[in-house]
């Protein structure tokens, strides 16, 4: 079976472009000539048509994976290291898995349900596949509770933003992220360095701030991607001094004025644009004019083949970037009757231009009135001495529940002065928010945690 | 500080946020004459939770809500720190 129209990665990736690598804390792998080599290791041949579980204990691996398995295997499923054990027998039932690549010992698998595949360096020949399909890449939803959902994309989908983009404009580009890519926003970046032909310097889990900028630096990154949190822990790290990116990308969560006001203080040579994407809807759009929110015509157009709507404050987004459909027996439908997917994420329109104001399912409710978490942090990290913030629910026998802000302050901010602190933020508050949204308790912590995905963690989230 | 006291001094805190303006506090003083709103006691309850460590309002399930400034006060002063 040949389908000379589907270009699968392999096609971006040719001798022709010299010095291209793929790196992490260990391994620099180029990619100028990884066709002419294989990381699988084993009954590899077989792979060919089958639906794969990429379950790969680093990011490397399941990059090389991705390159030799696009185009030939039927489905890829990537799996993110969060991944919670348990759910992993009703995925691999729902994506019709026959087939896992790994590079960890597999004794509950091996039982000959499955072929399984070794996967390591690039250090064998080439197995000199030839794309034969448009495999589907399969994607989990990253929300923290009950069992991740199974979103399904295509290649074609997934680089539609890249490709309207201009890919070649970043061949010279060496990209980052502080996303696993084998998240969407994640792989978004990866599949910019390998479409677009750059490099690409790949994030390690639980390493420093200083040694990931210090790995940054060494490699060239010169554009890099992240949510607002990742970029609020970045910022309060005195190593950001020392980098320099011509691009700074943020997605993920809400990017407000603050944290686009401090990355344009922080890197000044640096173009800033934050983008909107989620695994379902795609990538709708991007922002670049400095400014939080987007500009209102983008609503009701079709740009590049995105339409966007908003109906009942949420954003709908129509395109050929989002997912094709959620996978698995009683899956649920993705889109609307119209093929609009419902983001979920809630938008205000202010002067021509939509604010985003939060998650539909992270409202606090107090006394029947609705407060965004996000809206509330949005004041909070106007206070200069601010580094993140968290709004979150606190229940109360009175109202039902509450605000309280969790506060993390700049680094060397005296103690003595919390009182004062607390006393602005509060009286900001006051003046910018509604009495029922302004924290009645303020904490302030020494940090706050991130999900796997690089969000801020919320117990609704 | 007395319990008390801590609860006068987290009123005139919240009053002071809220541009309230609290009428002397005694004892006799009926909750609904204090300007406080229900978002207010709120606060109060919750703030009073941090400080003392007790929301008395909360473990018993079935507790009417005081309607003194002084039987406010004996709740806390009832529940076990």
């Amino acid at each position: 079976m040949s389908q000379p129209d589907v270009l699968a990665l392999r096609e971006y990736l040719g001798p022709e472009l010299k010095g291209r690598t793929i790196s992490d804390a260990r391994h620099v792998i180029s990619l100028t000539d990884i066709l002419g080599y294989s990381c699988l290791i084993g009954r590899y041949r077989e792979l060919s048509g089958r639906s794969v579980l990429l379950a790969t204990s680093g990011q490397l691996q399941s990059a090389l994976a991705m390159i030799e398995l696009d185009g030939v295997a039927r489905r890829m499923l990537l799996c993110p290291p969060d991944l919670d054990p348990d759910h992993i027998e009703g995925l691999l039932a729902d994506a019709e898995i026959d087939a896992i690549v790994t590079d960890r010992p597999l004794h509950r698998w091996d039982d000959g349900a499955y072929l399984v595949v070794g996967a390591g360096l690039p250090e064998r020949p080439g197995a000199g596949w030839k794309t034969e399909r448009a495999t589907e890449w399969l994607m989990l939803t990253s929300g923290t509770s009950g069992p991740p959902k199974i979103v399904g994309h295509t290649l074609d989908g997934l680089a539609g933003a890249i490709i309207a983009d201009g890919a070649a404009r970043y061949q010279n580009a060496t990209w980052a992220t502080f996303y696993d890519i084998r998240r969407y926003g994640g792989l978004q970046i990866f599949l910019r360095a390998v479409i677009g032909g750059g490099s690409m310097v790949l994030s390690e889990p639980k390493e420093a701030t200083v040694d990931h900028v210090a790995r940054l630096r060494a490699g060239g990154v010169t554009h890099i991607s992240g949510t607002p949190s990742h970029w609020r822990k970045l910022l309060m790290s005195s190593a950001v001094a020392d980098f320099s990116p011509r691009y700074v990308r943020l997605s993920g969560e809400i990017a407000d004025q603050a944290v686009l006001d401090g990355l344009a203080r922080a890197f000044p040579h640096a173009s800033i644009g934050h983008a909107y994407a989620s695994t379902e809807a795609g990538v709708g759009f991007a922002v670049n004019d400095g400014r939080e929110g987007f500009p209102a015509d983008l609503i009701g157009q079709n740009r590049d083949g995105v339409e966007m709507k908003v109906v009942d404050g949420s954003l709908r987004i129509r395109s050929h970037r989002t997912a094709r459909s959620y996978v698995g027996t009683g899956a649920p439908q993705l889109t609307d009757a119209e093929g609009f997917v419902d983001t979920g994420d809630l938008v205000e329109l202010r002067d021509e231009r939509y604010y985003f104001v939060g998650r539909r399912t992270g409202i606090i409710n107090i006394g029947g009135l609705k407060v965004h978490p996000e809206e509330v942090e949005t004041v909070i990290n106007r206070h200069e001495s601010v580094r993140m913030s968290r709004a979150r629910s606190r229940r109360s026998p009175i109202t039902g529940a509450i605000v309280v802000a969790d506060i993390v302050l700049a680094d060397g901010t005296e103690a003595g002065r919390h009182e004062t602190i607390r006393t602005e933020i509060l009286s900001r508050c006051n003046d910018a928010l509604a009495a029922y949204k302004v924290p009645a308790v303020i904490r302030f912590v020494e940090r706050l945690d991130l999900t796997a995905a690089g969000k801020l963690t919320r117990a609704d989230a | 500080m007395s319990v008390k006291l801590r609860i006068f001094s987290a009123m005139q805190q919240i009053a002071e946020e809220q541009k309230v303006t609290l009428p002397p506090l005694r004892d006799d003083l009926a909750l609904q004459d204090t300007g406080f709103d229900s978002l207010a006691f709120a606060i109060l309850v919750a703030r009073l939770e941090d400080d003392l460590g007790i929301d008395p309002f909360t473990i018993a399930e079935d507790a009417a809500f005081p309607s003194t400034v002084g039987e406010f006060i004996r709740a806390y002063e009832n529940v076990p720190a």
